[in-house]
């Protein structure tokens, strides 16, 4: 059956994550000023066929380890409909 | 020196490049689309142009690394060919893992278009044995991700063995981060693998290889690369 995945990207500790920064900085501008921080990533949704949700992560595993993540800079996570 | 320049759905300064290399030393430059699964016998340089490579989609450079025609790039490479990455190509020598490092969006979080000063820092490379090291050259810039990242360790094992070969300074040649467009790393603006026949740069030394283009700096890149493959140079263990 066809499984919807969804894949959370985020840039790791450490990685300057201007994106984050400005954002931050335009929420606190506007009065948010009980923010601390924030991150700014990636939702990347995918379709699989798989016999079984654990086949369905191990396959969007793959994926992002081909092409969807860049380990120098980013971490992601993963969660499986059904799992 | 025969010269291939490999042209992606999104490239857009190929034609740029092919013009300075074929103006500036005359030799025979090929285009080579993506698709392609090997180079024309006999090339000497690969070159990766600047543009938005699938639109930047994803990761800047991240689709057009997994393109057929890299594979043919890194074999080349491994056979110690030069492989020269401008810009986008660049990012896609960093995504395809042939150069370290990542580059991030500027510093200014917007697209930065405008002539930069760079200090020299390696000549002995293939891409700057014409070059006096500590020379300041005028090559412009053109980019929304081009901040160079790598992380602390790596980046001191770069700089130690002088894998910057090109750091963003004063037209005075002094360094700091008010000359620093994009926010890189130590100003970093290029850097070549350990091996040496990988270089990649986010400035455009060709659109500084004219005059009526407001300078001729990028001559004398083009220049030492023919003057390395004229040499007979193809190899590893060039640093």
């Amino acid at each position: 059956m066809l499984r919807h995945v969804h894949v959370f990207v985020q840039l790791k500790d450490g990685v300057l994550d201007i994106q984050g920064k400005a954002v931050a900085n335009s929420l606190v501008s506007l009065g948010h000023d009980s923010l601390g921080s924030a991150k700014v990533g990636k939702y990347i949704q995918l379709w699989i066929e798989a016999d079984s949700a654990a086949g369905a992560r191990k396959e969007a595993e793959k994926m992002c380890d081909d092409l969807l993540v860049n380990p120098i800079i980013e971490q992601y996570s993963i969660e499986v409909e059904g799992e | 020196m025969k010269t291939a320049v490999v042209i992606f759905p999104g490239s857009n300064c190929d034609q740029d490049v092919i013009h300075a290399v074929r103006d500036t030393v005359g030799c025979e430059v090929n285009a080579v689309w993506h698709r392609e699964e090997q180079l024309p016998e006999g090339t000497g340089l690969v070159i990766l142009p600047g543009g938005f490579s699938y639109g930047d989609y994803l990761r800047s450079g991240a689709m057009a690394a997994r393109s057929p025609i890299m594979g043919a790039v890194k074999e080349h490479a491994g056979q110690g060919g030069l492989v020269l990455g401008i810009c986008n190509g660049f990012q896609i020598l960093t995504e395809s893992s042939l150069l370290p490092g990542v580059l991030l969006p500027n510093k200014t979080l917007s697209f930065i278009c405008r002539p930069c000063f760079l200090s020299v820092e390696n000549t002995d490379t293939p891409f700057t044995g014409l070059f006096e090291k500590g020379q300041v050259v005028q090559f412009p810039i053109a980019h929304g991700d081009g901040l160079f990242f790598l992380p602390a360790d790596e980046l001191n094992d770069l700089e130690n063995r002088g894998g910057a070969v090109f750091r963003y300074v004063s037209p005075g040649g002094v360094g700091g981060d008010e000359w620093n467009p994009n926010g890189s790393v130590n100003s970093i603006a290029g850097i070549v693998n350990p091996q040496g026949n990988i270089l990649g740069l986010m400035p455009h030394p060709e659109r500084a290889s004219e005059a009526i283009l407001g300078g001729e700096d990028g001559r004398l890149f083009w220049r030492s690369v023919a003057s390395f493959l004229e040499k007979g140079g193809r190899r590893h263990g060039l640093l």
